[in-house]
């Protein structure tokens, strides 16, 4: 698939306020994909570029029961059927002994589907993305606040999006090549 | 991420001194892994616990060679320092954990500038830790063995024994405090990559950084997935020790077959760990000018926290005489009449000084604040909560119930050459921490500024 040669335009803001109020206005103006970059998680931004469901509890939740149910099936098909062992007459199937690692099997599963999970649905990791094009964006870690307009947008053109990104007052406005 | 009420509180110390800046911030805590030379202070500190990882691998290279014979451990006492130091070890690990994740969820803000390398203390803890147990196997290179695993021997684990449940607590709890450590690093490695002069530093950064952006979506996955991490590390922080204990508690012999010892076990690890933590904090606020970040604050909640776990581990200390008493089991009122009056009472009052008479001076407030007192005092406590292991593992065994059956327990030069070999291993990573990662949550910190407070309109 051939690329667009322009990955869309980025406007660039001075604090968190400045940046939610930008991000709402764009949201507003008919913009629906647009992206918005922070260098600290900043709790209205996601809602403001309208992403309002992420997917991460239910990943986790899966991976919970997978462990807790593996964890605890592993243990009764091994203590009953591979391997079985006579301590004193005590039963194969003992199921308070195998409590702890079904414990520990679900919380390793969560944890592992929680971070990988996390990852996957961030896409990362992802060697090459066309925002870091743009020299300025270095700043986008340390204490600047970036607002992007995909050119993937039905409403995007590069003019009518620029004037649109320069009525909100942004610092700067670059374009990103991709 | 969530800011204290500050309002409430106004006669606290700031958790973070005024004037900073987003950009200050990043400056300040990137320069000490970016710009900032070499000092002399590090390489002799980091030359020294270097060296005693090499006295390390050799004690570790002449057990292999000659096996745990080496060591003091014979019967009655089987389990000598491997297990002393296993248990003191991972009970350090364990204030990490609490910062990062219980802190977290309690919204204690304060916590965001000590969790890093609070939970990098932890993993390097939980390293010291997990040797031990290895070392102790006497083939170690059959570790895998403990796993479940599919294999010619058509062999399995016992799942009923306590031994088999630490395996699971131990490797997820290592597990967990890794990944949680370096999901709370993305995006300080991202700010890393983006401030490195460096070509190396750039790749190294970058490739661990994965290339992360910041984005809102991102950072939207990343934070639900990081409370949801906070809140599988709290009950699992607080299984891991419980576990540990049950490796005692679920055997018959007197001192260890109690109920009381999960929760005086996990007190006890918190206890030992935020004492770590001052021991770490102190030196590394003071060396690298971090006072406006670790404040007076910080040193004096952690000495509260020891202060509280100090009182839970000493009502730990006093049931356990009680129950000697009480239960009216003459091996139990053996153990605590040997306790104080056998041939290792020395070390148990020295314990119950360094554990629950000297930690009192918590008290007085000036001492709270005044780090000189808080290191020292963090020593004598870790000092303390090392003999208490030392006192429950080998007081226990080398007495039990037949008198033909009694001996003595005399740790050799290679039990405590390992030992010291690990606290050089455990220095030598933080310093390597502290040089090539941010020892202070970038990202966290900035979150702490007022304005990055959204302001609605």
């Amino acid at each position: 698939m051939k690329r667009a040669p322009v990955y869309g335009l980025m406007a660039e803001f001075d604090s968190p306020t400045e940046l939610v109020v930008a991000a709402r206005k764009t949201y507003a103006a008919g913009y629906k994909r647009i992206d918005a970059y922070s260098p600290f998680p900043v709790e209205e931004l996601a809602e403001a570029i309208g992403f309002d469901h992420n997917g991460v509890p239910f990943v986790v939740l899966v991976g919970g029961i997978l462990g807790c149910l593996g964890g605890y099936l592993m243990q009764w098909w091994i203590a009953t059927v591979s391997y079985p062992v006579n301590v004193g007459g005590r039963p194969y199937h003992s199921a308070p002994a195998f409590i702890v690692v079904t414990f520990e099997m679900t919380i390793l599963c969560a944890v592992l589907a929680a971070v990988f999970g996390m990852l996957a649905l961030n896409g990362l990791p992802m060697p090459y993305h066309p925002v870091f094009n743009v020299p300025r964006f270095r700043f986008a870690t340390k204490d600047r606040f970036f607002l992007i307009v995909f050119s993937s947008d039905p409403k995007y053109t590069s003019t009518g999006t620029h004037v649109f990104l320069e009525s909100l007052s942004p610092r700067s406005i670059s374009e990103v090549p991709s | 991420m969530d800011r204290p009420s500050e309002e409430i509180l106004p006669q606290q110390p700031p958790v973070i001194e005024p004037g900073y800046t987003f950009a200050t911030i990043t400056d300040k805590i990137s320069s000490i892994v970016l710009t900032r030379p070499v000092s002399n202070g590090w390489l002799i500190g980091f030359g020294i616990s270097f060296l005693i990882v090499m006295v390390f691998l050799y004690a570790v290279g002449y057990l292999f060679v000659r096996g745990v014979g080496i060591w003091g451990v014979n019967i009655p006492v089987g389990w000598g320092f491997a297990i002393v130091n296993f248990v003191w070890w991972i009970g350090i690990g364990h204030a990490g954990t609490l910062i990062s994740a219980i802190l977290l969820l309690l919204r204690q803000a304060w916590r965001n500038s000590i969790n890093r390398f609070a939970e990098a203390m932890t993993i390097f803890a939980v390293a010291c830790a997990g040797m031990f147990p290895l070392l102790h196997l006497g083939r170690p290179w059959l570790f895998y063995w403990l796993f479940p695993y599919p294999n010619t021997m058509k062999y399995w684990p016992q799942f009923r024994s306590p031994l088999v449940w630490d395996v699971f607590a131990v490797s997820t709890y290592a597990t967990t405090s890794l990944l949680f450590w370096f999901v709370g690093l993305i995006p300080d490695l991202a700010t890393l990559r983006d401030r490195a002069e460096n070509r190396a530093a750039q790749i190294v950064y970058g490739i661990l950084a994965m290339g992360w952006r910041g984005s809102a979506r991102h950072w939207s996955r990343y934070e639900t997935a990081y409370l949801l991490l906070a809140g599988l590390a709290t009950p699992l922080v607080l299984s891991v020790h419980t576990v540990v204990s049950f490796d005692f508690a679920i055997g018959i012999v007197p001192g260890w077959h109690t109920t009381i010892f999960p929760p005086y076990f996990v007190a006890g690890a918190i206890y030992s760990g935020f004492a770590m933590v001052l021991i770490l904090a102190i030196p590394i606020r003071r060396f690298y000018g971090l006072e406006d970040f670790i404040t007076e604050r910080h040193l004096e909640n952690s000495a509260k926290v020891m202060l509280a776990t100090g009182l839970i581990v000493a009502y730990g200390y006093g049931m356990e005489a009680f129950m000697g008493w009480y239960s009216g089991n003459r091996y139990d009122s053996f153990l605590l009449w040997n306790r104080l009056h056998g041939p290792y009472h020395v070390w148990y009052l020295l314990l119950l000084a360094a554990n629950i008479f000297i930690p009192q001076v918590l008290w007085i407030r000036k001492l709270r604040t005044n780090p000189l007192a808080l290191f020292l005092i963090s020593g004598v406590i870790l000092t303390g909560m090392w003999l208490e292991r030392f006192i429950i593992v080998v007081v226990s065994l080398h007495r039990d119930f037949l008198d033909s059956s009694w001996g003595m327990y005399y740790p050799t030069r290679w039990d405590w050459v390992t030992y010291i070999g690990t606290l050089g291993f455990f220095t030598a990573c933080m310093f390597l921490f502290l040089r090539l990662l941010p020892g202070i949550s970038i990202f966290e910190m900035r979150t702490l500024l007022p304005e990055a407070e959204v302001k609605s309109r």
